[in-house]
């Protein structure tokens, strides 16, 4: 009993981040019409060609069926209650980071954001997105020097439309799945990141996604393209109020990696998750893939999923440039009801490309959690390599653990490892703590933490210490 | 220092200990003896505070202090070591960490200051080159993939950093080549002094050659049935635990 409670206590600490700021928003109405697309597509002032993408992208979406195939179960959706455009009313467009509204400005700063650049570690430049909009960049100027553009979505359509029309939607189509669809109709915001030829990027590039509204979904839109020979780490965080109600987030992310260019993308994942009862929460429904287009490139996924009342994401790598490589690293965490269904794709198509997948899931109370993954090698993809290692962890024995794992192999060349563990927090690795002075609470930590290190071994640093936090799995162990 | 009165106990309805005595003075190394099933293990694990035990009667206390009130970690932080006969995994957590976790949760039971990087580095060294220790076993996840004998060493180098006043090794022997007991044992000898005691669980006497006891207890049936001098532990490896067994017979 006091074990249970202790081990609760460590994997999910109370959702701090639950807050409601108290602020005006211009919203849509409830519901999606063509009439909703133009609005937003208005809204946001866009060109001609934006709105023409976005209304072949509902059409498509409005003959699509929503995929049932992943591990999870929730109550149909009625996509006609939710809202699909929401922004905090600013009495003037911020020109500059110095006139963001103070009430937003200090709910960022209450997440741990700030947009003071003054304050921030020079280290990270952050795009803040509440709700539909982005709120704010910082950095910009001086990334702008370097040739590198760091800007909101919506901004990016209007200063840099030649870019967005050559790249968007050419890694996740419009019509790639239903989720992706409903995106590209509705998207109101996200960020865009390019890197220039040989350009390394100085400073990690963040965006912090909050959702304030209620009954809104938020459908955000990630472009991140990395030209010959350059390199960014990119960092992504969000978090969401408390609520009774379910609130859909089905955002789209796509890489693009030239020749010789890296892109290290990290995401720490803590929408709220619902209560313990499983009421309430965030439906995660999201695309993530991203393209090694050139030879000698490389993507990397690290993701620590927390949060949510249900995750549905694969992170994927198409490796089209011989000697590519794509990796995925993944904790994904499940308490109460939680469920995920989480893993990657790792397509094989250029000589000699590689792929490593370390999945780790920790699952507790009465909640599930699932690796899905795809290997798939191509005719021509001679001499490609996979290694694959999914475990979990289960606390308690009223939670499951499933791997999904799919292996589709059509080049005989190809060497392709999968490893697969299930264990559980024994009584006895526990005894073995408490005999050496070391209380449950900390055992547990040590345990969960000692289990995900591979994974968080692949943070960047400041990630890595909020990372830990979310685990509690922090060695000073918080009594609460 | 230890004192144990009248202690019954057991798991599961099943009762195993019926009626144990024994007093350990600081200095002293007491050894228990017995076959297979007669309460060893049992006694080490109700000492250490396992919970699937439950104590049914009797008193227990470490310097007068009573022992069975205190959870697990709290009779750690009184001093009460135990060695275990299956030192269990924990993958992905370097020894080194998992030492200086106990080594500063224990320090904080006992209101002191936990030790920072360097010190606790500076006493990790010092015990080190005391037990022959070698630093990439430290560096390794908590006994993952470690050798029976690299697992006993490990229990006896964190008994080196942690200085309990008493340790208890359970079956420290078994599974061990001559060559790693001796190790193993030179170890232990090089903790004791005259502050603190040990007690050794063993099923075979060849441990008692390195770690020379005090006195001698024979467990048969969850009692001690017979107690003596470190030529006991001889006598009954002569002679076999039958011996024991039929002098029992004969008395009642």
């Amino acid at each position: 009993m006091n074990e249970m409670s202790a081990i609760e206590k460590t994997v999910l600490n109370d959702y701090k981040y639950g807050f409601v700021t108290n602020i005006e928003a211009d919203e849509a109405p409830k519901g999606l019409t063509e009439d909703i697309v133009r609005f937003i597509s208005s809204k946001k002032n866009e060109p001609e060609w934006m709105l023409e993408w976005r209304l072949k992208a509902y059409r498509h979406w409005l003959k699509m069926e929503e995929p049932k195939w992943a591990n999870i179960k929730y109550p149909p959706i009625n996509y006609q209650d939710i809202i699909y455009y929401s922004a905090p009313k600013q009495k003037i467009k911020p020109k500059s980071l110095d006139e963001i509204d103070p009430e937003l400005r200090r709910t960022f700063e209450k997440l741990g954001i700030s947009l003071d650049e003054q304050k921030r570690l020079t280290g990270v430049a952050v795009d803040a997105v509440i709700d539909s909009v982005s709120i704010g960049t910082t950095f910009k100027e001086q990334l702008a020097e370097l040739g590198i553009i760091f800007c909101s979505m919506s901004e990016a359509i209007q200063e840099h439309p030649e870019l967005i029309k050559k790249f968007l939607g050419t890694v996740v189509p419009i019509t790639d799945n239903y989720f992706s669809a409903l995106n590209a109709a509705v998207f109101s915001d996200g960020s865009f990141c390019y890197i220039p030829k040989g350009v390394r990027c100085p400073m990690e590039l963040s965006t912090y996604f909050r959702i304030n509204a209620e009954n809104t979904g938020q459908f955000e839109r990630t472009l991140i393209v990395a030209e010959e020979g350059s390199y960014v780490s990119y960092l992504e965080g969000c978090t969401a109020p408390m609520r009774d109600k379910n609130q859909l987030h089905a955002a789209v992310v796509e890489l693009i990696a030239a020749e010789n260019a890296e892109i290290k993308y990290s995401t720490v994942q803590n929408w709220y998750p619902g209560d313990k009862d499983g009421k309430g929460g965030i439906y995660n429904f999201v695309t993530k893939r991203g393209i090694c287009q050139g030879n000698n490139s490389k993507i990397s996924w690290t993701q620590v999923e927390t949060g949510s009342a249900v995750t549905w994401k694969y992170p994927s790598v198409i490796l089209k440039g011989d000697n590519s490589t794509g990796e995925f690293y993944s904790i994904a965490v499940t308490n109460h009801h939680q469920q995920a269904d989480t893993g990657t794709k790792m397509m094989h198509i250029g000589k000699n490309t590689k792929s490593r997948i370390v999945s780790k899931g920790i699952s507790a109370g009465v909640s599930n959690n699932s690796y899905r993954g795809l290997v798939h090698v191509n005719k021509k993809a001679e001499n490609a390599r996979n290694f694959s290692q999914c475990d979990s962890l289960l606390l308690g024995d009223k939670c499951g653990a499933h791997t999904f794992p799919y292996i589709e192999v059509k080049n005989n060349s190809a060497i392709v490892e999968h490893e697969a563990t299930t264990s559980k927090i024994g009584e006895d690795q526990i005894f073995y703590c408490n005999q050496r002075g070391i209380d449950t609470e900390t055992a547990v930590a040590l345990i969960i933490n000692g289990f995900a290190r591979e994974v968080m071994n692949q943070l960047p640093m400041e990630f890595a210490v909020e990372a830990q936090k979310l685990l509690a799995v922090s060695l000073e162990g918080s009594v609460g | 220092m230890l004192s144990i009165q009248n202690l019954h106990a057991g798991i599961e309805e099943k009762k195993i200990l019926k009626g144990i005595n024994l007093e350990i003075k600081a200095g002293e190394v007491h050894a228990i003896m017995g076959p297979n099933g007669s309460g060893k293990s049992t006694l080490a694990s109700v000492l250490a505070g396992r919970k699937e035990y439950e104590v049914l009667e009797g008193s227990v206390t470490l310097d007068g202090k009573n022992l069975l009130e205190l959870s697990p970690e709290e009779r750690a932080g009184e001093g009460l070591f135990l060695a275990f006969q299956y030192p269990i995994e924990i993958p992905g957590l370097t020894t080194t960490n998992f030492i200086k976790t106990a080594v500063n949760e224990v320090r904080k039971y006992r209101g002191e200051e936990p030790l920072d990087a360097v010190a606790f580095l500076k006493m990790m060294k010092e015990k080190m080159a005391l037990m022959e220790i070698d630093q990439r076993l430290l560096s390794r996840s908590l006994n993952e993939g470690f050798s029976g004998g690299e697992k006993k060493r490990n229990e006896i180098f964190q008994m080196a950093m942690l200085q309990p006043k008493l340790a208890i090794l359970d079956e420290t022997d078994s599974g061990l080549d001559i060559d790693a007991i001796r190790i193993v044992a030179n170890g232990v000898n090089k903790l004791r002094n005259k502050d603190n005691a040990v007690l050794v669980v063993t099923h075979y006497q060849r441990l008692l050659d390195y770690i020379v006891p005090d006195f001698v207890h024979v467990l048969y049936n969850g009692r001690i049935v017979k107690s003596g001098p470190k030529e006991l532990a001889l006598e009954l490896e002569e002679r076999g635990y039958d011996f024991i067994k039929n002098e029992l017979k004969e008395a009642v």
